[in-house]
This record gives C-alpha cells, sequence and structure tokens, in this order.
C-alpha cells in the first residue's frame, strides 16, 4: 500500500473544500477525491451562496470568486392558477460590502474554490470514485478507489460525498434514504441578456433578486420552486419530496415545464434559450434525519450529513460552517495524534452548539407536518389569493363586508375550529 | 529506451461553437483537453515501456502557461516527465515554425537522454493537418512513420521495430530502425484507467516549463508568426455531407450489392 496523508476528503463541494482548504492551510497533508471531472461539474444547488459562512473560510472572497449577482431583494410569492401573493424585501444596503448573499452557478464557484484550496496545498485528483472506506479494528484508516493500485491511507477520512452517502451508510452511520427524507429538484439555466432581467425585476447591474414560489409552483404539493437572477441567465427549478412525488405521481420534468409555463412565471423567462438542465436530490430531513457524524478516524459534513434547513433554503451556508468545525477538530486531534471517535466528537459538539443543529431542530417536525398536512399548499395558497382578490377588487360592497367575505372564506368551508387547528400546527412546527 | 511523446492542448471540437460571422472557433466554448490522438500516443508510449520493462517516457508540448494541464494529464497516463515550451516568441507560429521550435525542445531534452523514439498523435483535432509530427523527424532526421496502428515487434538489441501502417485501402508493414518518429491512429490502443499513484503524482507534478531563453541556438526569425509562412485564405464550414447511397430492393439483392460495395473498398473493413 502506497503513502499516507494526514486527511483524505471524499468530495470537493462546498463542504469538502472548506474541509480540505482549512486543513492544507494549517499544514496537514491533505488528498481531496472528486468524482466528477472537475470540482462542481456535477453539483447542483439552486444557486444562494452565504457571504457570512464563506467569509469565514476566504475572507473578502467576493472580489476574486466568480459570483452572479449580490442579492437585495428577496420575494416570496403565494401562487394559485392565475394569480399570485407577494411579500418580500429590497434593502440596496445589501448591494455593498459586505454584502448579505450571492447567487453562483455552482460549476465555476466550485472549480474556483477548489483551486483555493491546492493553493493552499491541498492534492486534488479528480475522475475518480471512493467506493469504500477501509477499516481496521473499527476505524476507518483510509479510503479504496476504483482505480488500479486504488487504496489509500489517512489518519481522517472526511466524507462529504453528498445527500446520498454511501459510504456514510457502509460504515453503519444511517440507513438507507427514505423518500420523504429528501426533495428531488430540478432546474434550467435560462439565458437572458443582462438588460431584459434588470428591466423585468427592477434591479441594476450588480443586483440580484430571488423569488421562492409557493402553492401551485408544485402543484399544491409539498414543495417550493424558485426563480433567481444571475449576471445574464436566470434559474429556474422546483422541487418536492420524493414521496410527495410518488404519491401525486408527479414527473419532476413535466412538474418544471408546467412552471416554466404558468401565467405568472412565463413572462419573465419570455425570449430566454435554456443553457443547462440539471436535476438533484436534496436532504431534507432536517435534524432526524442527521446521522452520526463523527467515528473513529472519520468525521461526515455537508449534505452527506444530511445539513440542509429546507424551511429557508439554507445548504452551502451549513456545508462550509461544517467542513470548517470538522477542519477545526481534524487540527486539534491531530496536535494530540488521537483520531479516535472521543476525540473527533469535538466536531459533532461544535455541530450542535451551532446555528445549524439549533436551526434543524427548530424546525424538526416542519417538514413531516406539511407533508401529512398538504392543505397548506393546495388549500391555504389559493384562499389567500382569493382573500386579496376580494380585498383589491373595487366593486360597491362596503369594506365591513368585505372582512367578513374575507373571514367567511377561510372558515366557511372548513369551519373555524379546523382553521385554529391548521395555524396552531403550522406555528408549532415553525415556532 | 527514452521515448518522448509530443503533445498538444485543443478546444474539445465535440461541442465547440463556430462563430457564424468570422468562421472562427469560439474557444470559450469548449473546455481544453488535451487531444485525443496524443492521449493514445502516450498510451502507446507506456505500453511500450511495460513490454520493455523499462524505459523513459518524457512529454513535451508548445502553448500557454495553462498548457501545463495536459502534461498533468500525460502523467495520469503514466508518463515520467514533463516539458512546456511557452514563450510569447512562439505565438502565432504554424505548422512549420511549431515543429522547428519542438525540435529545438527536444535537442535540449535529448542532452539528458538521448531520444529512441519521439511519438505523436496523427494529428491535433483544431487544426487537422498532420504536419507537425513529420516536420519535427525531418528536421531531426529521423524516419517519419505516420498512421501508425500497431506496433508489432521490438528489437531491443538491434533497435529495430516493426509497425502496421493504415492505409486507404490497406495496411503496410514496415521495419523501421531506431532513432525514428512514430504518428498513432486511435485504434492502436485503448487509453487504461490510471492507477492512483500516477493520479497522485500528476497532482503533484510541476512540469518544466522552458522559455525561447533555455533553449539553445534558435533562430528566432523561423519562430512564432515571423517564422510562418502559412497565409489563411478564407474559412468557410464545410457543407454537410450527402446521406450517402441506400441500397434498395429484395434482401437478397441488397446483400449482393453490399458485397460488392465491399470488395471495391476494401478500406471500408476493418483491416487491422
Amino acid at each position: 500500500m502506497s503513502e499516507k496523508f494526514d486527511v483524505i476528503v471524499v468530495g470537493a463541494g462546498p463542504a469538502g473544500t472548506a474541509c480540505a482548504y482549512l486543513c492544507a492551510k494549517s499544514g496537514l497533508k491533505v488528498l481531496q477525491i472528486e468524482r466528477g471531472e472537475y470540482p462542481g461539474s456535477k453539483n447542483v444547488m439552486g444557486g444562494v451562496l452565504y457571504r457570512k459562512q464563506t467569509e469565514e473560510i476566504i475572507p473578502e472572497f467576493w472580489k476574486d470568486a466568480p459570483l452572479e449577482r449580490p442579492i437585495v431583494e428577496q420575494r416570496f410569492w403565494m401562487m394559485d392558477k392565475e394569480s399570485t401573493v407577494t411579500f418580500g424585501y429590497k434593502g440596496l444596503e445589501w448591494a455593498q460590502e459586505p454584502y448579505n448573499n450571492f447567487t453562483v452557478l455552482r460549476a465555476p464557484f466550485d472549480r474556483w474554490f477548489a483551486q483555493k484550496g491546492v493553493e493552499q496545498g491541498v492534492l486534488l485528483i479528480n475522475e475518480t470514485v471512493v467506493t469504500e472506506c477501509i477499516v481496521e479494528n473499527n476505524k476507518v484508516v483510509g479510503v479504496k478507489t476504483d482505480r488500479p493500485d486504488g487504496e489509500i491511507l489517512a489518519d481522517v477520512v472526511v466524507l462529504a460525498d453528498g445527500v446520498n452517502s454511501l459510504l456514510a451508510q457502509q460504515l453503519g452511520f444511517r440507513k438507507e434514504l427514505k423518500p420523504d427524507e429528501v426533495a428531488l429538484s430540478v432546474m434550467e439555466v435560462i439565458n437572458l441578456p443582462k438588460e431584459k432581467i434588470n428591466d423585468r425585476f427592477n434591479l441594476e447591474d450588480n443586483q440580484g433578486c430571488t423569488i421562492e414560489i409557493f402553492g401551485d409552483s408544485t402543484k399544491g404539493n409539498l414543495g417550493t420552486a424558485f426563480l433567481y437572477t444571475n449576471k445574464d441567465s436566470l434559474n429556474i427549478g422546483v422541487g418536492t419530496t420524493l414521496s410527495s412525488m410518488m404519491k401525486a405521481k408527479l414527473k419532476p420534468y413535466d412538474l418544471l415545464d408546467y412552471l416554466k409555463n404558468h401565467p405568472m412565471v412565463a413572462p419573465l423567462l419570455a425570449g430566454g434559450d435554456s443553457a443547462e438542465y440539471l436535476a438533484h436530490l436534496i436532504p431534507e430531513g432536517g435534524f432526524h434525519s442527521v446521522p452520526k457524524v463523527a467515528g473513529n478516524g472519520v468525521v461526515v459534513v455537508g449534505d452527506a450529513a444530511q445539513l440542509v434547513n429546507a424551511i429557508h433554503r439554507e445548504g452551502s451556508n451549513m456545508a462550509m460552517a461544517s467542513g470548517k468545525m470538522a477542519a477545526e477538530a481534524i487540527i486539534k486531534a491531530k496536535e494530540r495524534e488521537d483520531f479516535s471517535e472521543a476525540s473527533l466528537n469535538k466536531y459533532r459538539e461544535a455541530l450542535y452548539e451551532s446555528f445549524i443543529m439549533k436551526d434543524l431542530e427548530k424546525y424538526k417536525d416542519a417538514a413531516h407536518t406539511f407533508e401529512h398536512h398538504p392543505q397548506y399548499f393546495n388549500e391555504y395558497v389559493p384562499m389567500m389569493n382569493q382573500a386579496m382578490n376580494k380585498f383589491f377588487t373595487v366593486d360597491g360592497t362596503s369594506k365591513r363586508e368585505k372582512q367578513k367575505q374575507i373571514v367567511k372564506g377561510f372558515t366557511g368551508e372548513k369551519g373555524t375550529l379546523t382553521v385554529i387547528k391548521d395555524l396552531y400546527r403550522a406555528w408549532k412546527a415553525v415556532k | 529506451m527514452h521515448i518522448v511523446v509530443c503533445v498538444k492542448q485543443v478546444p474539445d471540437t465535440k461541442i465547440i461553437k463556430i462563430n457564424p460571422k468570422t468562421n472562427t472557433l469560439d474557444r470559450r466554448s469548449a473546455p481544453a483537453i488535451l487531444n485525443p490522438y496524443d492521449a493514445h500516443a502516450v498510451q502507446e508510449a507506456v505500453k511500450l515501456k511495460q513490454s520493455l520493462g523499462q524505459g523513459k517516457i518524457s512529454v513535451l508540448s508548445m502553448g500557454p502557461p495553462q498548457a501545463t494541464e495536459i502534461i498533468k494529464k500525460s502523467i495520469e497516463i503514466g508518463a515520467d516527465e514533463g516539458y512546456l515550451i511557452s514563450d510569447r516568441a512562439f505565438a502565432g507560429a504554424d505548422t512549420l515554425a511549431t515543429s522547428y521550435a519542438l525540435s529545438k525542445a527536444l535537442e535540449k531534452i535529448a542532452e539528458k537522454q538521448p531520444i529512441d523514439i519521439v511519438i505523436c498523435g496523427k494529428h491535433a483535432i483544431d487544426g487537422d493537418t498532420g504536419q507537425v509530427g513529420p516536420g519535427i523527424a525531418r528536421r531531426m532526421d529521423i524516419p517519419p512513420v505516420t498512421n501508425v496502428i500497431e506496433v508489432t515487434k521490438f528489437d531491443k538489441e538491434n533497435k529495430i521495430i516493426l509497425v502496421k501502417r493504415k492505409l486507404t485501402n490497406g495496411y503496410e508493414e514496415l521495419e523501421v530502425q531506431l532513432p525514428c518518429l512514430l504518428t498513432v491512429e486511435k485504434e492502436i490502443n485503448q487509453i487504461a484507467y490510471s492507477p492512483l499513484p500516477n493520479m497522485i503524482r500528476a497532482a503533484r507534478y510541476k512540469p518544466n516549463v522552458w522559455s525561447v531563453g533555455d533553449l539553445e541556438a534558435v533562430d528566432k526569425t523561423q519562430l512564432g508568426l515571423k517564422g510562418s509562412p502559412t497565409v489563411v485564405g478564407k474559412m468557410f464550414t464545410p457543407p454537410k455531407l450527402d446521406g450517402g447511397k441506400r441500397l434498395e430492393g429484395a434482401v437478397d439483392v441488397q446483400v449482393k450489392q453490399l458485397i460488392e460495395v465491399l470488395s471495391e473498398k476494401k478500406e471500408l473493413l476493418n483491416v487491422k
């Protein structure tokens, strides 16, 4: 068997690269193994990169990184068949340093980020699949790849192999994913001239906008759609849990087509050319799905550890933060030359004390609640639209009468008690 | 045994777009890759080294600094050393100036260890000329053997190899005295899946980068645009090919026609 590294990182997404970068920066000998042709070639996300957690790894990254637009406006649409209720926030303080978050395209961003790691001394190899962890005496001591002479050793193996982490599963850290623990998200990148994007979304060149769309965007199923502005393209996508998709017999590409042709959405896309079509699983099981994250000689980070906050569509930030926490634990473990589970559990402790696990715990029952009570998507969203329609339509009805009708619209069919119950349940799920 | 493989970084022409106004390649539209024929050339060098049980493989390229990527790719396949000549003075070279610059670099490489075989790909997929290989052989005064599809025999003692060359209507076998230059077709081998130690070596490898000043006795008038007599008169996108000949009639009639066609055009059969 060949040489030994301090750390082997499996995967070159945000979590793996954050961890590899920081380990190499502190002088550890790091090998990073990516299965794609280059980092980012197989990675997909809606497209929001968060400033705070990225900056904690590479200060002022926005001066150098291939970003699309700083996001200055976040909109939410509660969309019905031919209408939508909108709310959101636009703040120009987000158009300047230090910014809040950015839209990005993953292929160039991940490639850039991994290159930063290489500059710190990470040895990055592509087009190589890690097939299993080498376990000796109940300790992970290296990995086996699909290449000839493909075994390689390390003190610590970092599993950053993504949502479907077969390696974590092989180690018994978690069970096979269930259909209600993952969303299938499909998206398209649509090329559109910069000027058109600026006009349609009311933006300047260096300003971006995100729209999260609920309700009819998923044909009333648990899930969301999104529309994000890049420099001269749009990311549009939609995702629902696999279980909802199976139950409603939805095909993901049909859903995306439906969304693209929706009268609320189509005018924003008009004249654009579809440049890329991407699909990926998103871990949405939340708190209950987070596996064991540290073992003897091994840690699990990012999507592989199911670290996604589906309610706030946060994931890349959690990936980066978890990669950082894992790196800090590994660096400490190296000082002690102790790579046991007890030693690497510093990572687990940091993770559970951080915003990541606190946020996931806050919403631990949300997905479950909404999955079993689709009325929030398929009944309340249309009701909100009808209410707003009544509210804004000037037809000679007195305002008091209108209010009555609106309240009746909500409670009439379902009964006051049911509505109160539903509201209480939703509040409890997200409180 | 010292084998040197000449490699070129090219845009992936499978996906490249052509600017309809200027008829030139839009190089930003496609990633830069190791010329596929050159990958087979490196692989053949690895195969020869393995069958001989010893030897050294060097790769040589000319291009911008990013071309070190394809040298690393060659190390992945199994090359031992890599050299890139990179300098503004080389820019704009046609095949004549390119073969001159490469032959100068080969001279320098040969100082360390004499070269027994130079292997090139049949041609680069961005230019399709196939002239640089023979140009290098002429300048080095060694025999060029183009379109090689197999090295059938390697007589180490007498330094003689036996190769098969692909012709339009068959193949020919040649006995060649080393040193010589081969240009290879894709069917000469299959690119093996590189072992992990090669991948790690390649990730770590820092290619030797030479500028004009590092080469000796260079006539600068023969370099780059200045040394390139080629003039591009006109560029156009070739028209789409016709559908070809379609055989009609009953099955046995068609079979008969097909046999006639094949007996006339033997190159359609796999001759290897």
